[in-house]
């Protein structure tokens, strides 16, 4: 079983993540997107880590629920209200259970990614976050494991992509040839997912 | 103005005259408080809806920030609803996320979906003259159709 602690080390897990990968995670934004991709994400898990720190909510619904409102409000960038509706969405679902299961789990963030779907109007395939989300929760539920290597396999598939959503998609065909910063990024979530689970 | 801002905006009924808010949400400061003065110099004289500009990321910088949205939609709000323009991305994305979350913005806040300058522009000058929130957001997505070649 899950519990808020598993979440408010994943989202702690994930803050590190993105502070050791921030100047890579800006640099592949550099060629196709605004070169502010690592940083806003920096500026965002900081602040989810610091208010998960102050606020210890006691449910996993209200640890992903809070760190989703606060990327809203810090991040600056599209993937504020996107990764923060991620969160938000899956925590929303969870309820207010006090533990959850595996399937439970998989089940409320297959929730949070359709609504960043919604949100974005992103489909797989158009080199976004979803091509790494996707196959991850597709994965979730085979094992933890399973989703991170989905999730890393996914993000590096998006470099023969051309973009179809976000600033990207300016560049028509040059954006072909570059792994996408925001499938890059929803990996490292996945792959501390599972370094938080011990897989 | 007539060509974009056709017919006779309908009168708000219940609402004692209270003027429709509009917030404008660009990824530059500069750009959304320009606009907001561009809208208001072209209402005219008389009333002029309340008018707030919500731009950059909050630091001087581009991008955007949710507390400032939240801030200019709220001193908008006189109680006859706020229409929300924006330009692209993350602003579109940001004032979508807030209106999800159901509390940060004030009740009948709404996304107008219009070309930011020329929507703004038909949206100040249908709330100044007294319409509801559904004519001001049909004024700003009437802008689309407005060619100019």
């Amino acid at each position: 079983m899950l519990d808020a602690d598993f979440f408010r080390r994943w989202m702690t897990a994930t803050a590190v993540s993105v502070e050791h990968e921030a100047e890579r995670l800006t640099a592949l934004d550099s060629p196709i997107g605004d070169a502010d991709h690592g940083s806003n994400l920096q500026r965002g898990f900081r602040a989810v880590a610091a208010t998960l720190e102050k606020d210890e909510p006691g449910t996993p619904g209200a640890v992903l629920t809070l760190a989703g409102r606060q990327l809203i409000s810090t991040v600056g960038g599209a993937s504020g209200p996107l990764y923060g509706t991620l969160l938000r969405r899956t925590g929303k679902a969870l309820g207010d259970a006090p533990e959850v299961d595996e399937r439970e789990f998989a089940d409320a963030l297959r929730t949070g990614v359709d609504a960043v779907m919604q949100l974005g109007g992103a489909a797989p395939g158009d080199k976004t976050m979803i091509d790494a989300l996707v196959p991850a929760v597709d994965a979730l539920g085979r094992s933890f494991a399973a989703a991170r290597s989905a999730a890393e396999e996914g993000a590096l598939a998006t470099t023969p992509l051309q973009a179809r959503k976000g600033r990207a998609s300016y560049l028509g065909e040059r954006s072909i040839g570059h792994q996408d910063p925001g499938a890059t990024s929803s990996a490292l979530l996945i792959a501390a997912l599972a370094e938080t689970a011990g897989e | 103005m007539s060509d974009v801002v056709s017919g006779v905006p309908n009168r708000a009924q219940d609402d004692g005259g209270k003027l429709v808010g509009i917030v404008l949400v660009s990824h530059s400061a500069a750009v959304a408080a320009s606009v907001a003065e561009l809208a208001t110099g072209l209402a005219g004289g008389g009333a002029v809806a309340p008018v707030a500009p919500a731009g950059g990321d909050g630091d001087g910088g581009l991008g955007t920030d949710s507390e400032l949205i939240s801030a200019a939609a709220a001193a908008v709000d006189r109680g006859a609803g706020v229409a929300v323009l924006t330009d692209l991305g993350s602003a579109v994305l940001t004032v979508k996320a807030l209106l999800a979350e159901g509390d940060e913005l004030p009740a009948g806040t709404r996304l107008v979906d219009a070309p930011f300058v020329e929507g703004a522009v038909a949206a100040v000058v249908t709330a100044s003259a007294g319409a509801d929130l559904a004519a001001v957001e049909a004024a700003a997505a009437e802008a689309y159709t407005y060619r100019k070649v």
